[in-house]
């Protein structure tokens, strides 16, 4: 871009003129600057929570194994002498995440399914938009929802007797947790999975109808296959999300420690494990505080793993359309 | 087409040649009738299942919460011992602070970064590709790891604010962030490149383009993402636990002092948690409040998307 020294080319009119600007803009840099300092913000975000995770979390296993942490069944930090086997609290979150799911997948399939293969546009818009209000429902309300009326109303009632204990006398329980986790991550996989399937190509629609198949079939055999990436990253990330809900299983699912998968147990999950610690009397800079930081680095873990499988996917199944 | 004596008869013809078509498609096997019909019914259970839950938790709320509502509950301290005076006062006002916290934070560092990453970063170079893996892995942490890293972070460690509302509001401008970048970045993406490209003909340099065209025709969707992000900063409870809003705080709270503060949701948790039943009253009292504001906030953000969108 230096037209002085070009010859062969030089328009008739007198010396060519330079196209860049005259001043060096030291503005614009400037403001280049900030700008990518506020999207650095992001990657000091996450470098922050790793750091703000790892050092106590090394100071916690200069007296605790590893392998005690992640193999033990025992887990009592307020006991004298305190137990740290993470495996009960671990299953609590699982088994809650489990029931959560149980509920959620078909549920939120079906109303996925049903919002984009047989729903008119006038019912999609009115469908829909009730999803989002389930979505943005606060996790307390869902929370005080789920141990003031799902447990005595629903589960109670309707528990066979006394399979697996009973579910009679009991203010807590794992499975009053996971089905309130599972209310408020229906609207995820619903409405992730409906993307998916619209965003299969018409084509394959009208190819299926043509040659005779039926409104379901068509939905199961051809959509559902077509759009399953899609629709496996969403309930890998509601898988995440409900590995990670605080609030509902704080007041749903009890504060008990407990290695088990029975649904009408009360249990602890890994979450209300770290807020009803943080909340309660542990003093800096104790096993107790520590605990709390070794637990959250290993959510963090867990939740990390999730997402990328799930951006993973995404990934995959939109390059095949595209 | 013949028009005049002739049409009656074609419009006959093509009526015939429908219903004879419709007769041939409508000899469907009987099971497969049934089966389709059982398919939709169970599809409509099952959306119909998660529609009853959303009306029985609304429900519920209204009907339990409806004896506690009253100006007290907006203008009263909460009280352990006095159910029938107890209010949610300092949790208002400690809400209210906190996202005018969130606000003043999230948009100016959310906007930036959104343009930055639409509009000067190379996407193809490798820091680049970081910062959006960063930016989607973030939106997906749990929300109490942000609150473990306000308290390693911002409560204690480098910054040590100590249990302030200002550290909430941080620590809840940290959590939201990655919800208003990706909306930022959608409402700026929206925008037609002819509108930079001619910009930038006439002379104008990047930032002036961003400043003058891009950003005013992106506002409507960034201010949808703010609004929706905000709604959610407002219903979080488990980050709050962690930095401090678990004080038992009778008066009004102020953004740095050190005398503790409250939100809303975390004072509902605190009500439900007692076993009294006038405190499960407040409880779901609180609920409804939270209810209404969010539900409010969300029409709006949806009422500003429908009504100040732009088609290109």
């Amino acid at each position: 871009m230096s037209p002085e020294t070009t010859s062969a080319t030089e328009p008739a009119g007198g010396p060519p003129r330079r196209l860049q600007a005259q001043s060096k803009r030291y503005g614009e840099r400037a403001i280049q600057g900030s700008l990518a300092f506020c999207a650095v913000l992001s990657v000091l975000t996450t470098t922050a929570i790793v750091v703000s995770l790892l050092i106590p979390t090394l100071e916690f296993f200069d007296t605790v194994t590893v392998r005690e942490f992640l193999t033990g069944t025992d887990w009592s930090p307020q006991f004298e002498p305190a137990q740290f086997g993470v495996l009960p609290i671990v299953v609590g979150t699982l088994s809650v995440a489990l029931w959560g799911m149980l509920f959620a997948i078909p549920m939120g399939l079906g109303a996925a399914v049903f919002l984009s293969e047989y729903a008119s546009p006038r019912v999609r818009k009115a469908v829909k938009p009730v999803l989002e209000v389930l979505a943005g429902i606060p996790t307390v309300a869902i929370g005080i929802f789920a141990v003031s009326f799902i447990l005595p109303e629903v589960i109670v009632p309707l528990w066979p007797g006394d399979f697996l204990g009973g579910a009679s006398g009991k203010p807590f329980m794992a499975l009053a947790a996971g089905l309130g986790i599972g209310l408020m991550i229906v609207p995820i996989i619903a409405s992730l999975s409906d993307d998916a399937m619209r965003a299969v190509p018409r084509g394959l629609h009208e190819g299926a109808y043509a040659l005779g198949a039926t409104r379901a079939k068509v939905a199961t055999r051809v959509i559902f296959p077509a759009a399953l990436s899609g629709i496996v990253a969403s309930i890998v990330l509601a898988i995440s999300r409900a590995v990670g809900e605080t609030m509902i299983v704080v007041l749903a699912a009890g504060s008990n420690p407990n290695l088990t998968f029975n649904p009408v147990e009360s249990i602890q999950a890994m979450t209300s494990y770290i807020a009803t610690t943080a909340t309660g009397d542990v003093a800096t800079g104790t096993n107790d505080y520590k605990s709390i930081f070794a637990v959250g680095a290993l959510l963090f873990v867990m939740t990390l793993v999730m997402n990328l499988i799930s951006i993973r996917l995404v990934r995959r199944y939109r390059e095949v359309y595209e | 087409m013949e028009s005049g004596a002739g049409a009656p008869r074609n419009r006959l013809a093509v009526a015939g040649a429908r219903a004879t078509t419709a007769a041939m498609l409508r000899d469907q096997p009987r099971g497969d009738v049934v089966r389709n019909a059982l398919f939709a019914g169970v599809l409509l259970a099952a959306v119909l299942v998660s529609l009853v839950g959303l009306a029985a938790l609304l429900v519920q709320a209204f009907v339990e919460g409806a004896p506690a509502l009253s100006t007290d509950l907006f203008t009263n301290p909460p009280s352990t011992i006095n159910p029938e005076t107890a209010g949610y006062r300092p949790a208002i006002v400690g809400s209210l602070l906190l996202i005018s916290g969130v606000i003043l934070i999230v948009v100016p560092v959310g906007v930036g970064a959104a343009v930055y990453l639409e509009e000067y970063a190379d996407s193809t170079r490798w820091w680049n590709r970081l910062v959006e893996l960063n930016i989607q892995n973030l939106a997906a942490v749990p929300s109490i790891i942000y609150g473990i890293l306000g308290l390693g972070f911002i409560v204690r460690g480098p910054l040590d604010l100590g249990f302030i509302l200002a550290a909430g509001s941080m620590t809840l401008a940290l959590l939201v962030l990655p919800m208003v970048i990706i909306a930022a970045r959608e409402a700026i993406r929206a925008v037609p490149d002819s509108i930079r490209q001619g910009s930038l003909a006439l002379g104008a340099t990047q930032w002036q383009t961003v400043r003058r065209q891009v950003l005013p025709a992106s506002i409507p969707g960034i201010a949808t993402g703010v609004i929706l992000a905000v709604s959610r900063a407002l219903g979080e409870t488990a980050p709050l636990l962690l930095v401090g809003a678990t004080v038992f705080v009778t008066f009004d709270p102020t953004p740095f002092g050190s005398d503790g503060y409250s939100a809303m949701p975390v004072q509902i948790f605190n009500y439900a948690l007692r076993p009294q039943e006038e405190f499960q009253t407040l409880a779901f009292a609180g609920v409804i409040v939270m209810l209404v504001v969010l539900l409010a906030m969300n029409s709006f953000a949806i009422w500003l998307r429908n009504r100040y969108e732009q088609r290109w």
